[in-house]
């Protein structure tokens, strides 16, 4: 494509394409983790608790490798690298299905304090959450289920010393868990995008009842929580509007892109080893084009998937002015292939791969949380279409 | 091969083009200089027109041509293809009487492999070059040979031995075009271009010494010609210096381009045209519709997808990491992009679409990108003969049961 419309959506030169030897080096001990850590024995007895995770291997993973606090600044207790090392280790932790609460605590919570807090509250807030200490999520979409921060009901009304949140958020990933709570609320009297903020305030605070739901997919467990007067503090100011909120949302779109590729390849690569495993008509079922072709065009798939979700990682790390479009780019396009690649694993795999023993439906089940989670494909195709000013 | 650096390499360049560079020279009498220098293609050995520099360097030399916008050696066509092979499996008489002329432009190359009953099964060719006394006499048919009408020699793969199994039955020749056993015929595709020919040989001659490796090689041979046709990138070759350059060197490069880019024009439409499709949406109101939007969005992620992937491989390359698969798959990747684009094309244009010819869309483009969109997951390789590749290469899945081995002569033909 080498056009004028190419030249509009690619102004950056600084984009890389592909990873230093550090960034190879960090992925390669994450992995090395996350296999001796994450097996899938153990995501089928943590996803069968209540809390989902392995307090032990949290503690590991925050003071051996320092994951949660990855791309927060040094200054706040980080260890300063940026998107494209959370890419990975996002990458990583899909690839292995890991059940811990990274996704709300570092991406969620740490991304939404570090967008619209001050410097005090970043001061106050973040080190916990590198170091691992303290657990974080972010409420922001409603019974509606809606994604647009400008369906947000949620209310905050100011009193002599903050604000009381009143309202039900729901779908709100580890809200059962998250020691620290990041809720997006508006103002009273406000609608859409006017009045809206994100405001913080601890899980034992009074006036807050929560409630696990039911998740579909067990490794990610989401929950129900209603605001009745609870105290809480603005995060920053009101007059930045929806802005770090709308920037926090595209953050997290892009980890978890990220987390989808890993995903999928750890599906292509069951169903790969599958076909060449599995003997039918005196022949492995690999040696037929059927199947062939099908996992040819699913590698094809999950490496555009990855390029996008890469590129998204790398653009946002370098502050493109395209970043959040390339968010929603590699959002919809990771979770098409996520899904569509859990599918055909189980395709592949024929009647075991319906079973409860065959682990597929563990992936498949996050590709179905993580298709819907944040928007679905059309919303975030919607989304790019109004970003690139089509 | 002696360490040189960029510095020093440049710096010499630059002194010959000083002394030697003239844009009111012929092409064909500068082309023989560079032949001789060896600077027209400085990667080439050094006995042979080059002068055995690493490839990076002869970007370098490259760069120094354009900055003076002196006119390189012939590269269009087949001609590269041609040169490669015979550089690697030519014999030394060979290499002297063909390369030059190949460098210079003199010679028109084309590429006798396809057979109406061999397309994606190459070896199983059955035009057949049989010896009578000095000479191979060739009997048989090839089809889709681009520029066979203006070509002065062709690569030929031939069987001489029908009992050997396939593949090692095959030998590779340089055989004569302008000779009357060759009759070359115009192939009109659904597009209505007619790029390729089809060419029907009666007993065409070919003397012995244009063999090319040992009989009985062919296949290997051609292997050789395959690797670096997948290797260079398909379509126009464009001029060293912007149209407006003065002087007769250029008038006459632009002549010569013309003709070695004609059967191209379509090209671009084949792959889609995806630069067109938000201006398109555009100009149409298509933009306002939600579901054009959806299906535009979900073409554009695919393309930007694919066009990241591409850029992906190589800067793995360039950083000497193994290739990922991610460089197996920019042939299937275009693919898909060129079939989403016609059926986007198609939604966006709406009732038009019916139309073709210079009254519709885009002055005929869109109907041109329609009806030309399908050659993509043909040519080169079709869509099915990638996904075998990719999967038995990249995958590493177990082959298919086969049913052609044994002497050819008893396998099942078209």
């Amino acid at each position: 494509m080498s056009t004028t419309h190419e030249t509009k959506l690619e102004p950056a030169r600084r984009i890389r394409f592909a990873l230093t030897d550090e960034q190879e080096q960090f992925r390669s001990a994450v992995r090395r983790f996350l296999d001796d850590k994450s097996p899938t024995t153990e995501v089928r007895r943590l996803m069968a608790t209540a809390e989902g995770y392995d307090p032990e291997v949290w503690r590991q993973l925050s003071s051996d490798l320092a994951l949660p606090g990855i791309h927060i600044p040094e200054q706040y207790g980080g260890a300063g690298f940026g998107m494209v090392e959370l890419g990975i280790v996002m990458e990583e932790f899909g690839r292995a299905l890991l059940c811990a609460p990274y996704f709300s605590t570092a991406v969620l919570g740490a991304c939404a304090i570090l967008n619209a807090g001050t410097d005090a509250q970043k001061a106050s807030l973040l080190p916990a959450l590198a170091s691992g200490a303290r657990l974080a999520t972010l409420a922001v979409t409603e019974l509606n289920g809606d994604w647009d921060p400008g369906r947000i009901e949620l209310v905050a009304t100011p009193d002599a010393d903050g604000y009381r949140l009143n309202g039900t958020k729901s779908y709100v990933v580890d809200g059962n868990l998250a020691d620290l709570l990041v809720v997006a609320a508006r103002v009273p009297g406000t609608v859409g995008r006017e009045g809206l903020g994100l405001f913080t305030l601890g899980a034992d605070a009074g006036g807050i009842e929560r409630q696990p739901l039911q998740s579909m997919d067990p490794t990610r467990k989401l929950a129900r929580i209603d605001f009745r007067g609870a105290h809480a503090d603005l995060l920053g100011n009101l007059e930045s509007g929806p802005a770090p909120l709308v920037r926090t949302l595209d953050q997290a779109a892009i980890a978890l892109a990220n987390e989808m590729v890993g995903g999928a390849q750890a599906l292509l690569d069951s169903a790969v080893a599958y076909a060449k495993l599995r003997v039918q008509f005196g022949r492995e079922i690999g040696s037929f084009q059927a199947i062939k072709h099908k996992l040819a065009d699913m590698l094809l798939e999950v490496e555009l998937a990855k390029s996008a979700a890469y590129y998204a990682a790398q653009s946002a790390a370098v502050d493109d002015p395209e970043w959040p479009a390339h968010a929603c780019l590699a959002k919809a396009a990771a979770s098409e292939t996520y899904l569509h690649t859990a599918a055909e694993c189980i395709q592949i795999h024929g009647g075991i791969g319906f079973t409860w023993d065959n682990d597929t439906h563990l992936w498949f089940k996050r590709a179905k949380s993580s298709e819907v989670f944040l928007g679905q494909p059309s919303y975030h195709r919607e989304l790019l279409m109004q970003r690139w000013g089509v | 091969m002696s360490k040189v650096s960029e510095a020093e390499v440049r710096a010499e360049v630059r002194e010959w083009l000083a002394a030697n560079w003239d844009p009111d020279t012929s092409l064909v009498e500068w082309r023989g200089k560079l032949a001789d220098s060896g600077w027209g293609m400085p990667q080439w050995p050094k006995e042979w027109y080059g002068r055995g520099l690493p490839h990076a360097l002869a970007r370098a030399v490259e760069e120094e041509f354009a900055n003076v916008g002196a006119v390189g050696a012939a590269k269009s066509g087949v001609r590269l293809l041609a040169a490669a092979t015979l550089l690697e499996h030519g014999s030394d008489l060979q290499k002297k009487k063909l390369l030059r002329r190949i460098l210079t432009g003199e010679d028109t190359w084309c590429q006798f492999f396809s057979e109406p009953g061999s397309g994606s099964d190459l070896a199983g060719a059955t035009t057949r070059a049989d010896l009578k006394g000095d000479f191979w006499i060739v009997n048989g048919q090839k089809v889709w040979t681009t520029s066979a009408h203006h070509a002065d020699h062709g690569l030929l793969l031939a069987r001489t031995d029908w009992d050997a199994p396939k593949h090692e039955g095959l030998s590779y020749f340089v055989i004569d075009v302008k000779q009357p056993g060759v009759d070359v015929q115009p192939l009109k595709q659904m597009n209505g271009h007619a790029s390729f020919n089809q060419v029907f040989f009666t007993d065409a001659k070919v003397p012995q010494e244009n063999l090319v490796g040992h009989v009985g090689e062919g296949w290997k041979v051609a292997m050789t010609t395959l690797a670096h046709e997948r290797r260079g990138a398909d379509g126009l070759s464009s001029p060293s210096g912007r149209g407006s350059r003065v002087g007769r060197i250029y008038a006459e490069e632009r002549a010569e381009l013309e003709i070695a880019n004609q059967p191209y024009t379509w090209y671009p439409q084949r792959a889609g045209r995806v630069d067109l499709i938000i201006e398109r949406a555009q100009e149409t109101g298509a933009n306002k519709d939600p579901n054009a939007r959806q299906e535009i969005a979900r073409l554009m992620i695919l393309a930007k997808s694919a066009e990241w992937t591409a850029r992906r491989a190589r800067a793995a390359q360039q950083q000497g990491r193994p290739q990922g698969p991610e460089g197996s798959l920019g042939k299937l990747a275009a693919s898909h992009v060129a079939r989403a684009c016609s059926r986007v094309h198609t939604l966006i244009t709406g009732a038009e679409a019916m139309l073709t010819g210079k009254g519709s869309a885009r002055d005929g483009i869109i109907a041109e990108i329609l009806v030309s969109v399908p050659a993509v997951s043909i040519a080169g390789g079709t869509d099915e003969i990638q996904r075998n590749i990719i999967a038995e290469r990249v995958l590493g899945l177990p082959k298919e049961p086969r049913f052609d081995t044994g002497p050819f002569r008893n396998v099942r033909k078209n």
